[in-house]
């Protein structure tokens, strides 16, 4: 008793490919192809670097990369927030101005009228934003009604919101400084750069013995389908990465004083890659979020919670973007009413899309939304530095997110049996 | 052609006695998985389901065939608990049960393949299979026994087709994912397998194919409830047939009782002039 086989090669026992070489150019069309999705993307980020360094030679300065990670935080960290949402085909376009309102929050909380202490005042920003979205999750998933919608209005309001609480303090001429160390450090504060090579090689050993402790597992239970080189490869990549960016960090970027090692942004980024990373692919509420976003009929079926769930990854993306918040009132020194939240959406969007995401539900990793995120400030930085106008630099982040959502709808085309 | 336990006499004679039984409650026989007796559905002034007796053995391929209309898809959700029967005893493994939920009947062994899958197209095989009870070890998701525990089970039920239970199922022919969505079911330990429609939309190789699954099922001991339209499908892997004709299951009884024809006039028109396996339902 055995079933017709269509294929026969399929499960023949001397299945391997014959040569390395040949599983090399297999690895190389897979990751092109999209299943891990970063392929395409970095190719295009490595273009625009390249094209940007022979315009300009400043753009691959030690100043210029460490100011271009900074100006890309607020991208990288939106982005991740709404990456939870787009994940169950949500989207939420308020993430713009309650990351305004968390800053808003915290810069109000330590100013020197209130001076609440810091470890207070923080977590309190984290905790309207996380309050923001869980509103939000509850009308999407109690009341049915369209994310779209829901934080369309939220965007709205919480507009209003901002300006009230703005202008609630006092003669404030709608901005209010930034007047406490801790919140002004987590963008401008630097690692010593002995702490920035601590940081960097703990970070790239812990990866590192993540990734071989996890091909060896594969490999002792048989299950070793990808070559022993290729978890090799990253390690060795994640340590060269790891190198350049100590280096580039620990360089002197100022002419006139000693300025160097890594900004406390880059941690807490790296931070929430990885806790949303964790989430998303080592345990259950994970994988359900992403089986929410592929089939809710067949989540529910299986047995899955699924407002539960829808829940949880609205209040983790108001808690990302409560850190995006911080981190903005942070770079720019305090929180004015000409915040430009509805921008700051489109871009989040803009840069998990281009990292990757899908916004229709059910595929998109956090690492997306910092390869998205850099591509979308690598443009902006790159644009000012060879003084093009603000015209130019809007269209052409069009087109860059045109092209990346082309590319992967192309690429998974092929991919797939049924759509 | 497996062999049915039951000699086609025995058969008979109970499926009279149940039908002239008193009231509708009856000794019901241990060895029937499921036996329904005298369920009757009725939506508003719309009866779709009046008084069906049915019997589902173990490891037997029992196909519920009937035309549009008849009440097939009715009867299926009624025993996997989302429409709840008007009146009637749903008893399994002789006990008396009354499924008001698809989880309820998902906890006693009865898994139910909908004609849609319920497959998340992106996700791998492996995740798919595990779907809503993943093993974990120390709070995380065990991704290696799940990845070996599928591999096996593939194996074991023959579907050789599937290049890697890594592939997200999108990637997967109609027939692969038939075949995971049953093997789904197999691995949560049902006793039943319910399988709505299952080659409806498939060609010929892999309707072969998952005719070959269900067979290995009714082999593994499990017992199946398959609706089918197609005649050939359900001629070559089915144990039992019982025939649905505007709610009334108007016959059921072991495959050698019936043929082709004797099928279709039972299907179309509720009795059968040339075979008798056993009277329609006395009213």
């Amino acid at each position: 008793m055995s079933i017709p086989i269509e294929d026969q090669s399929a499960h023949r026992p001397d299945e391997r490919p014959a040569t390395s070489a040949a599983t090399f150019l297999n690895q190389v069309k897979r990751m092109w192809q999209g299943e891990s999705g970063l392929g395409p993307i970095l190719f295009g980020l490595l273009a625009l670097i390249i094209y940007f360094e022979v315009r300009s030679s400043v753009f691959l300065s030690a100043g210029n990369i460490t100011n271009l990670f900074i100006q890309s935080t607020i991208f990288i960290l939106l982005g991740m927030a709404e990456i939870w949402v787009l994940l169950m085909g949500d989207i939420d376009l308020s993430v713009g101005f309650s990351a305004g309102i968390g800053g808003a929050v915290a810069v109000i909380l330590t100013s020197t009228q209130h001076n609440w202490p810091f470890w207070i005042a923080l977590p309190l920003g984290l905790v309207a934003c996380t309050l923001v979205s869980a509103v939000w999750g509850v009308m999407v998933i109690r009341l049915r009604l369209p994310s779209f919608i829901v934080t369309l209005a939220g965007q709205i309001g919480l507009a209003g919101v901002l300006l009230y609480l703005i202008n609630s303090q006092g003669n404030s001429g709608g901005s209010l400084p930034v007047q406490e160390k801790v919140l002004y450090y987590l963008v401008w504060g630097n690692l010593t750069p002995v702490a920035t090579w601590i940081v960097i090689m703990v970070s790239v050993v812990l990866l590192s013995w993540t990734i071989l402790r996890s091909d060896q597992r594969r490999r002792t239970a048989g299950l070793d389908e990808k070559p022993l080189w290729l978890a090799f490869a990253k390690v060795g990549l994640l340590v060269v990465a790891g190198v350049l960016l100590a280096l580039i960090f620990n360089t002197n970027r100022s002419t006139f004083t000693t300025l160097n090692g890594m900004p406390f942004a880059i941690p807490i980024d790296l931070g929430v890659l990885a806790g949303g990373t964790y989430i998303l692919t080592k345990t259950r509420a994970g994988r359900y979020i992403y089986a929410i976003g592929g089939n809710v009929e067949a989540a529910r079926r299986a047995g899955i919670n699924v407002n539960r769930y829808r829940l949880l990854a609205f209040t983790l993306s108001g808690f990302t973007t409560g850190i995006a918040g911080l981190l903005y009132v942070s770079r720019l020194n305090g929180i004015s009413t000409g915040i430009e939240g509805g921008t700051y959406v489109l871009y989040a969007v803009a840069a998990a899309v281009i990292g990757g995401t899908s916004l229709f539900g059910g595929r998109g990793k956090m690492i997306h939304a910092v390869i998205g995120g850099l591509v979308v400030a690598t443009i902006g930085n790159g644009m000012a530095l060879i003084n093009v106008s603000a015209s130019g630099l809007y269209i052409v982040t069009a087109l860059v997110l045109l092209a990346a959502v082309t590319v992967d709808s192309v690429a998974r085309r092929g991919n797939s049996t049924n759509r | 052609m497996t062999s049915t336990p039951e000699s086609p006499s025995s058969e008979m004679s109970e499926t009279t006695s149940a039908s002239s039984g008193d009231s509708g409650v009856r000794v019901v026989e241990a060895e029937h998985l499921l036996s329904l007796c005298g369920i009757s559905k009725d939506f508003g002034p719309v009866q779709a389901l009046r008084d069906v007796d049915l019997d589902v053995p173990v490891g037997q391929v029992t196909a519920l065939i009937g035309d549009n209309g008849a009440g097939k898809t009715v009867l299926i959700k009624t025993i996997s608990g989302i429409y709840p029967p008007s009146s009637g005893h749903i008893f399994w493994k002789g006990r008396e049960i009354h499924p008001h939920t698809p989880r309820d009947s998902a906890e006693l062994g009865i898994a139910t393949v909908y004609q849609d899958l319920a497959l998340c197209d992106n996700l791998d095989i492996v995740q798919n299979m595990y779907l809503g009870r993943e093993e974990t070890r120390f709070g995380q998701l065990d991704e290696i026994k799940m990845e070996l525990a599928t591999k096996e089970l593939l194996k074991d039920l023959a579907v050789s087709t599937v290049k890697s239970v890594r592939q997200l199922v999108a990637s997967l022919s109609g027939g692969q994912r038939q075949a995971i969505a049953v093997a789904r079911a197999v691995m949560r330990d049902s006793e039943l397998v319910i399988m709505d429609e299952p080659t409806a939309a498939l060609g010929v190789s892999q309707t072969a194919q998952v005719l070959e699954l269900v067979r290995q099922l009714a082999s593994r001991g499990i017992a199946v409830i398959l609706i089918s339209h197609n005649l050939n499908d359900v001629f070559s892997v089915a144990d039992r047939i019982a025939v649905l004709h505007l709610g009334y299951l108007v016959s059921q009884g072991p495959v050698s009782n019936y043929d082709r024809s004797s099928a279709v006039e039972m299907l179309t028109t509720g009795a059968s002039s040339r075979v008798h396996p056993t009277p329609p339902l006395a009213g």
